[in-house]
Parts: C-alpha cells; sequence; structure tokens
C-alpha cells in the first residue's frame, strides 16, 4: 500500500496518523511526502526519528519538484530517504497501490 | 470493442473505501464525502465507510446544524442503509481519545481497533480519502 502526505507535520498530525496505521501493515507499504509533507523528512525535524526508521528500510519516498520549490536540499533530509520525480510518484502507485492520500 | 467494454464494466466489481478524518462543521469534506458516498450508491460497487480521527466526530448524536444555519446531514448517515451501504467502520483508538463509544454515534457501526482498520485499508482497490 502507498500512503501520501502532503501537510507539513508541524501543522497537522496527518502524518502521525498515518504512520500509526502504516506501522500494523507488512513491510510492503511505502510512505511518499508531497506538497507541504516533504517538511517532515527535514532531518531537523521531529518526525526524523520515526522516519529514519522507514527510510533505512528503503520505504520513504519524497517527491522531488515539492523539495526544489520549497528550496529544501536534498542535504537536509534524513539519510535513506529516496528522492522521486512525477514518474516515480506514478511507478510507486502502480508497484505499490492502492494509495491512501492522507489529506 | 465497446461490447468488450460494457461486459467487463457490468462484471467487474471494485472495492471502494470512503475515508473521513475531519470533524463534521469545521469544513466541507464530511459533507462532500457524503454526497460522493451516495452518488457511488448507484454503480453497484463494494463501498465501505471508514472513520478515523476527527473523522468519528461526523457520526456523533445530538448535532444540531441549524443553530450555525448549515444543513443538518447527521441523519443522513442513517439513510446509507436504504442505499445497501452497510459497512461504517469507526476506529476504538479515534472514539477513545475524543471520550466516545459506539452508543455516542447516530448510526450502527463496526467498532475495529487501528490495526484491522490498517487491514481494511489495504484490501481496497480504490480509496478515496476526505
Amino acid at each position: 500500500m502507498l500512503h501520501t502526505v502532503n501537510k507539513s507535520p508541524l501543522q497537522t498530525r496527518d502524518l502521525d496518523s498515518c504512520l500509526l496505521h502504516l506501522e500494523a501493515q507488512s513491510a510492503e507499504s511505502r510512505l511518499l511526502l508531497i506538497e507541504d509533507g516533504v517538511y517532515g523528512a527535514l532531518a531537523a525535524a521531529p518526525s526524523a526519528t520515526t522516519l529514519s526508521d522507514l527510510a533505512n528500510q528503503g520505504r520513504l519516498y519524497v517527491l522531488g519538484p515539492d523539495l526544489s520549490a520549497r528550496g529544501v536540499a536534498p542535504e537536509a533530509l534524513i539519510a535513506g530517504a529516496e528522492i522521486v520525480d512525477y514518474e516515480g510518484f506514478v511507478q510507486l502507485i502502480v508497484d505499490y497501490g492502492p494509495h491512501q492520500a492522507w489529506v | 470493442m465497446n461490447d468488450e467494454f460494457d461486459e467487463d464494466a457490468a462484471s467487474t466489481i471494485k472495492r471502494f473505501m470512503f475515508v473521513n478524518r475531519k470533524a463534521p462543521h469545521g469544513t466541507i469534506y464530511a459533507l462532500e464525502a457524503l454526497e460522493v458516498v451516495l452518488i457511488s450508491a448507484a454503480f453497484d460497487q463494494d463501498v465501505s465507510l471508514a472513520f478515523l480521527d476527527d473523522g468519528v466526530l461526523q457520526l456523533r448524536k445530538g448535532q444540531d446544524a441549524k443553530a450555525i444555519e448549515m444543513k443538518n446531514f447527521a441523519p443522513t448517515y442513517r439513510a446509507l442503509e436504504g442505499y445497501d451501504i452497510e459497512k461504517l467502520y469507526v476506529e476504538r483508538e479515534s472514539l477513545e481519545a475524543r471520550g466516545m463509544t459506539a452508543d455516542d454515534l447516530v448510526v450502527p457501526v463496526e467498532v475495529v481497533d487501528r490495526a484491522r482498520m490498517s487491514a481494511l485499508m489495504s484490501e481496497q482497490d480504490v480509496i478515496m480519502s476526505f
């Protein structure tokens, strides 16, 4: 299953709720951060600890164009987060669907 | 080609889950979700509704939206059964965090824990989030 979060975890609890549900699923589930959700992947963010585990398992993705738009350099992100483009977004849905948007 | 498509459409039933995670009156999401759910009933699909996080508040008894001059749509959840939409799942942890139990809800539902809710989500073909 592919989860997407599009809000900053500093603003809403969407990422928290997503992670609680994702943890209950198989290791096949993936998380892609898009739009303001990309701030959650900042190494400095409180969410970094939880997301690092996911990143180390190769299950965390961040949408590159949304990082660029916000001036967030890849170096600012937690280690292991994989940056994808729009094509990669579509491929993730194909590979890991169904897709749930935690809007 | 068209015949083949029609046959396909008639025989393929997909599992649709409508996920509700927002409180009812602060935004239009809850009402919009309900409208889409009612429309979906016309397509004879396998439809279920999930209520978690603030979404459980949509089902809270005693709502009187007329007090804020808005449509009182909470009773509509009771009409879903008439459209053969009978799978309403409510997450236990979300109810508890708001001091609620199934007795506080306007309709009979199936209360499930977070793990079960996660499993139900992963079994769907299509998930619509509101």
